[in-house]
């Protein structure tokens, strides 16, 4: 009978773990890479310092006037005086509680959410989340004085234009997909027609027929809230993305789950939205997430049609003869707000796909 | 009906996919209770003609009557047909975003209106029936083939159908847990419910069916008891078939 005998484990190379193997791997793994990383280096070295000689260094802080900005650097000065304009545009001081509200409505409806299991319970909700931020923040209601909606501007009326167009469009964007789904002709070519037309013209286009065009499908004297028809003009704009982007999810279910929904007895409708649907989402969140994004960032293009969101305030704010020259610092400012968003939203949706995975092993 | 006791009644019915004839003149009487085997080589039309029943397939021409009664686009019609008749797919085709029991629950909650607590007590009854009451709360991929079978026919219990469409119940399956869909299949033939089973499982067609239909070409070539079927086999091409899969 062979006699084994018990051989330690041995320990691993050096350079096979650590730093020093994940430098190699990663950075210079081939004469290339290693030319791109000491590139990369360089490029950092060249443009890191004095940005943050001048963002940090030599800025200025504190006071309350441009004539406290002496130094060569940032003069953050600016933001600070001018950051109540950048995040409520002309909406009334005394009354910007009511937007604070909203906002902190959010966090409480986010955190609600993730204690409750129905769907039907979360809807509600949500749709009373909505009701109740449209009270506040146009009053007319209950005693609050109504805010026109030419006030509203700045980081307010970007999320207020992204949370409608997104919100709105959404629904609206599920229909037409289901339509070019469908397998009644008339719907179907309805549907295309629709996404393939929104989709061949730029938003911008869509923002000055809404502003300028609307208008005159209605009779004199009507006038018709310019916010209003920004809105309208954004949420159809957009639900032709969405509608593509689902459609690409329903194309990834199988026929078998239809047949199964059917076999059940379950009716077109209950079929597409307990059975499909769900799952076409879930192929499509991250899809979904990158057009409420570009969205996000798309809604800058309303200060065409005179709607001044958080970067038309920048260049308002900066056109102030008390303040010329520094819109740089705004800008700077504006970079990292819409940074800051569209790096959360996106770091939602990986949470989101994680959480709707059900492929477990 | 002509016969009282017919709950399918299939008459000269036709059937094309474009210019393909896929389903010709066929003519098929099931008794309440009666299980049919359907065999026949694979394109010849077997999961076509048993998607008609529950109207997963629309036909050109000839009727379906089932329960009383006859298929048509109308879409009450339809549902009343498929409040009866329970399919089991080859593919199981469990809905995956949900649960076990949420996959049995669905229908009863949403289209017989249930109470949640009344359909979670059914399914679980039925899950216990398949064997497969202590996985309720996973997801479908992370059961087993055999148990996604077994899952799949515990929903389609679910309504209490009088009529089950069986298309291939086993054939995606590892053969070692052919035996663990047929065991629950023989049982449930045991119940008198009517069943139509496409399927090549001899044993399982021997051991519970009354007929057993052969299809060839989207014909019904040969119809006889199992004893016959197997023993005395009188075309030619069925004799073939009985060779080939046999031989296996
Ligand atoms: N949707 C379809 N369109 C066109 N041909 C089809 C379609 N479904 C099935 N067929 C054809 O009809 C024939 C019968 O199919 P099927 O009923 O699935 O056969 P079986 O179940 O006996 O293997 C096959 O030749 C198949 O290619
Ligand atoms: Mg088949």
């Amino acid at each position: 009978m062979a006699v084994y005998k018990k051989v330690e484990t041995r320990e691993a190379p050096s350079g096979s773990k650590g730093i020093l193997h994940w430098l190699r791997d990663n950075l210079f793994s081939s004469p290339l890479n290693s030319a791109m990383t000491v590139l990369g280096i360089a490029l950092l070295l060249w443009v890191i310092p004095p940005f943050i000689k001048w963002s940090i260094i030599d800025a200025n802080f504190v006071g309350h006037t441009r004539a406290d900005c002496t130094g060569d650097g940032a003069c953050w000065i600016f933001v600070r005086a001018k950051l109540s304009m950048f995040m409520y545009g002309f909406y009334p001081e005394a009354e910007r509680w009511r937007v604070n509200l909203v906002y902190l409505l959010f966090f409480v409806v986010i955190a609600a959410f993730k204690f409750l299991k129905s769907n039907g319970f979360k809807i509600t909700i949500a749709t009373l989340y909505f009701i109740v931020a449209f009270i506040l923040i146009r009053g007319g209601y209950f005693g609050l004085p109504e805010i026109d909606t030419n006030k509203w501007g700045g980081l307010m009326l970007t999320i207020v234009i992204s949370a409608v167009g997104i919100v709105g469009s959404f629904p609206i964007g599920i229909l037409f997909a289901f339509g070019r789904a469908s397998s009644l002709p008339i719907i179907r070519s309805v549907s295309v027609t629709y996404i393939e037309f929104i989709r061949g013209v730029p938003l911008i286009t869509i923002l000055f027929m809404s502003s300028v065009i609307l208008p005159l499908f209605f009779p004199e004297g009507v006038t018709f809230d310019k916010l209003l028809r920004a809105l309208i003009g954004i949420t159809f704009f957009q639900a032709a993305y969405i509608a593509e982007i689902i459609r690409g999810g329903l194309q990834a279910i199988p026929k078998g789950q239809y047949e199964a929904a059917d076999a059940v007895g379950l009716s077109y409708w209950q079929k597409m939205l307990l059975v499909i649907l769900p799952q076409a989402l879930k192929v499509a969140i991250p899809n979904l997430v990158g057009s409420f994004i570009a969205l996000f960032q798309d809604t800058t293009l309303v200060l065409i049609i005179g709607l001044f969101d958080l970067l038309a305030m920048v260049q308002l704010t900066g056109s102030d003869s008390h303040w010329l020259g520094f819109e740089t610092e705004g800008y700077v400012f504006v970079t990292i707000i819409f940074w800051v968003f569209c790096y959360s939203m996106s770091v939602y949706s990986k949470s989101l796909e994680k959480r709707f995975n059900t492929n477990l092993k | 009906m002509e016969n009282k006791n017919d709950v399918i009644e299939i008459r000269n019915l036709n059937k094309w996919y474009g210019d393909f004839h896929v389903l010709k003149d066929i003519n098929l009487n099931v008794k309440k209770g009666e299980i049919i085997v359907v065999a026949g080589p694979s394109g010849s039309g077997k999961s076509t003609l048993i998607r008609c029943i529950n109207y997963l397939e629309q036909f050109q021409e000839g009727k379906i009557v089932v329960n009383d009664i006859e298929l048509s686009e109308d879409v009450k019609k339809i549902k009343a047909v498929r409040e009866d008749v329970a399919m089991v797919f080859q593919h199981f085709n469990l809905f995956p975003h949900l649960t076990i029991v949420d996959n049995l629950t669905l229908a009863p909650i949403w289209v017989k209106n249930t109470p949640k607590k009344e359909a979670i007590a059914t399914a679980m009854e039925y899950l216990e029936r398949v064997g497969i009451a202590d996985q309720a709360k996973k997801y479908p991929n992370q059961l087993s083939g055999g148990q996604q079978q077994r899952v799949a026919i515990a929903r389609s219990l679910c309504k209490n159908p009088s009529i089950m469409l069986f298309d291939e119940p086993t054939s995606a399956l590892d053969p070692e847990m052919i035996s663990e869909v047929l065991d629950v299949m023989i049982e449930l033939a045991q119940e008198h419910r009517t069943m139509v089973c496409v399927t090549h499982e001899m044993g399982f067609a021997k051991k519970v069916a009354d007929r057993v239909i052969f299809m060839e070409a989207g014909q019904i070539i040969e119809e006889n008891t199992p004893e016959e079927f197997f023993e005395n086999p009188q075309s030619d091409r069925l004799k073939l078939f009985l060779s080939q899969i046999l031989s296996h």
